[in-house]
């Protein structure tokens, strides 16, 4: 994201607002709110936690030949078979919940940010291809995402992974449809109003091709805004992702997402075993929450209205 | 006025056509409901007459046409599993579904308002800013989650409340032109049984949207706090109280209640969750249900219904903001 701010500033063009502030003064008035800090620490160790499960696990929880089916349904905090704790409980198969929890959220984390990344380029690219380019192309492309953004984004999931089926890429390509109109639209607004300004006029008159005005003039302008979008995006990507999956229609339950293990525990919730649906919520909702309070705080440092 | 409305309407009709070729294509691209629906011992004759008997045969824009013609009466097909027409399947469940959907819109506004108002009075207090962090742990919150650990709790610790089904219903005759099925429309929210069952997948349901109704409350009383006929209310020396209820509530009312009203349909479309975690019998939990076997009419049928619930709610909104708002009317004009 440095590079990508540190982009924003480099045509130095003569901006009224401050969107050209360096690195180091953003990193700073973003630092104010304590709160967001506290989310950025949190979603940090969670990243961290979900890329080096592997090693980091008790347990594979996808091998089965650690699982033994003794230690089934075990309240958190007993030993199992293995010699090891069980800290947040064992599920129906024996699995180790933690275990689980740190590979579903390398699941939930990959599917969520992958989908808001790919949905980030195809959103951006349209949205200041409408800008851009106005007229009918502007319309054609604005109608979609009107029409779209008319539909509540499970509403448009639900059709999506009716008609394509389970399955992790399904998932992410439900979620990218979901999401690239906000992108598009972000960017668009923004776009409409870099593009009067004087540095497209020079970059017209230089006779540049169109691909490098949009993408290295036009886009580094429009970035502040999308960074905010990205950042909710991929929250609500996660949480989408968990519940569609909870639906039984997302990932496979041979790659259980923390949606799914959510959904394997709900039949053991009638008979009061909490545990195996409860720490995947919690997960979940921790995730959820850090990444939101990050993005609250960079929608106030990046809005150039809300400066002082 | 009128050239307005026609073209709206014109709009409207294309996107409803445009959505059933979508869907009808997106479904019929989804897996051979021959394969689930006849038994593999069955013969290649017999295979032969349920695929032409299903009007499977025919090739992709000819079912289309029958489908369209078929929908055009009122015919969205018959559910393969239940073999009853799918639209009739759907409008029984649809009771279901808006009872609850507008038992969480509610309370939504029951307890969003007066903790908005609060918030927005004393945007200072302690309590205040609890509540705001509330509303961000309401838009945050995984509503199957909670769903799931409302039933751990009020219904598996503490036995309070059932924790599935519908309960009791209360039959009612609904509008009978409108009911394709002669039985009356069932209703959980007039029995004491009833209510109990729809208690936690309501509040379930409501909470995505009593943050929503505390935040936009907040936002419009801090703005219509500093307009000045709310000043010169405060100067004439009315009270405190007669100020927010009469002079701010009054104004902040109109705003916050039409975008509930826009939020219906979103909260219809999210019950989808709410009643797979509850096993509420309604539209939501058939067309999951539906999805997991392929029943290809019920989906259809369902996104059609859903896809015109929208468009309408859509329209209607446009078209009363066009009648009040001249402003709105121009700029489509001109465009």
């Amino acid at each position: 994201m440095s590079q990508a701010v540190m982009n924003g500033a480099a045509p130095a063009a003569p901006r009224k607002d401050k969107v050209e502030t360096p690195f180091r003064r953003f990193v700073s008035e973003f630092a104010e709110s304590k709160v967001a800090m506290g989310g950025l620490i949190v979603f940090t160790i969670i990243a961290l936690v979900a890329i080096f499960a592997s090693w980091i696990a008790p347990q594979n929880p996808y091998d089965l030949a650690q699982l033994d089916i003794m230690d089934g349904r075990m309240e958190p905090g007993t030993v199992g078979g293995a010699g090891f704790t069980f800290w947040l409980g064992t599920d129906d198969q024996g699995r180790d919940m933690l275990s689980g929890i740190m590979y579903g959220l390398r699941i939930s984390l990959i599917v969520g940010a992958g989908s808001a990344l790919i949905a980030c380029v195809v959103g951006a690219t349209l949205g200041l291809l409408a800008a851009y380019a106005g007229k009918k192309t502007d319309t054609v492309i604005m109608r979609l995402v009107d029409l779209q953004l008319s539909f509540p984004s499970i509403l448009v999931a639900l059709m999506i992974l009716a008609f394509l089926g389970k399955g992790i890429m399904n998932v992410v390509i439900a979620l990218v449809i979901v999401e690239w109109a906000y992108y598009a639209r972000t960017v668009r607004g923004t776009a409409l109003v870099e593009r009067r300004r004087e540095y497209i006029e020079a970059a017209q008159c230089l006779a540049l091709p169109t691909h490098r005005i949009l993408f290295r003039h036009l886009l580094p302008n429009c970035l502040p805004p999308l960074i905010v979008v990205a950042t909710m995006q991929v929250a609500r990507a996660i949480a989408l992702e968990a519940t569609l999956s909870f639906l039984g229609l997302g990932v496979p339950i041979t790659e259980p997402s923390l949606g799914l293990l959510i959904a394997n525990g709900y039949e053991y919730m009638l008979s009061g075993k909490y545990w195996i649906s409860f720490y995947p919520g919690i997960a979940l909702l921790v995730t959820i929450v850090s990444i939101n309070l990050v993005g609250d705080q960079l929608r106030d440092v990046l809005n150039p209205r809300l400066k002082k | 006025m009128t050239v307005y409305l026609v073209r709206r309407l014109v709009q409207a009709l294309f996107v409803v056509l445009a959505m059933s070729v979508i869907v009808f294509i997106g479904v019929f691209a989804i897996g051979d409901p021959v394969e689930i629906l006849i038994s593999p011992d069955a013969d290649q004759i017999e295979r032969e007459r349920a695929v032409r008997a299903l009007g499977l045969d025919l090739p992709l824009w000819h079912q289309y046409l029958v489908f369209l013609g078929n929908a055009l009466q009122g015919d969205l097909g018959r559910s393969f599993v239940f073999n009853e027409p799918a639209l009739k399947l759907i409008l029984q469940r649809m009771p279901a579904t808006m009872e609850l959907a507008f038992g969480a819109m509610f309370i939504a506004l029951l307890v969003g308002l007066p903790l908005g108002l609060y918030a927005g009075l004393r945007p200072n207090s302690p309590a205040s800013k609890t509540i705001m962090a509330g509303s961000i742990l309401g838009f945050s919150l995984p509503t199957f989650w909670v769903g799931l650990m409302l039933i751990m709790v009020f219904a598996v610790q503490l036995g309070w409340l059932p924790s599935t089904g519908r309960g009791e219903t209360c039959s009612v005759l609904g509008f009978v032109g409108l009911q394709p099925c002669n039985v009356g429309l069932q209703w959980s929210w007039l029995t004491g049984d009833g209510i109990a069952h729809m208690m936690m997948p309501a509040i379930n349901l409501a909470l995505f949207k009593i943050s929503l109704v505390i935040r936009l409350t907040r936002a419009g009383v801090r703005e219509t706090m500093l307009m000045d006929y709310v000043k010169f209310a405060r100067a004439k020396g009315l009270s405190p109280a007669r100020v927010t209820f009469v002079h701010v509530f009054k104004n902040i009312l109109i705003p916050v209640v039409t975008v509930v009203g826009l939020e219906l349909g979103s909260t219809i479309a999210f019950s989808v969750v709410t009643e797979s975690v509850f096993a509420w019998p309604g539209m939501g939990k058939l067309i999951i249900d539906s999805i997991n076997v392929l029943d290809r009419p019920v989906i259809v049928a369902y996104l059609m219904i859903i896809v015109l619930m929208f468009i309408a709610i859509n329209l209607i909104v446009d078209l009363t903001y066009s009648m009040l708002d001249p402003r709105v009317r121009l700029e489509t004009k001109g465009a």
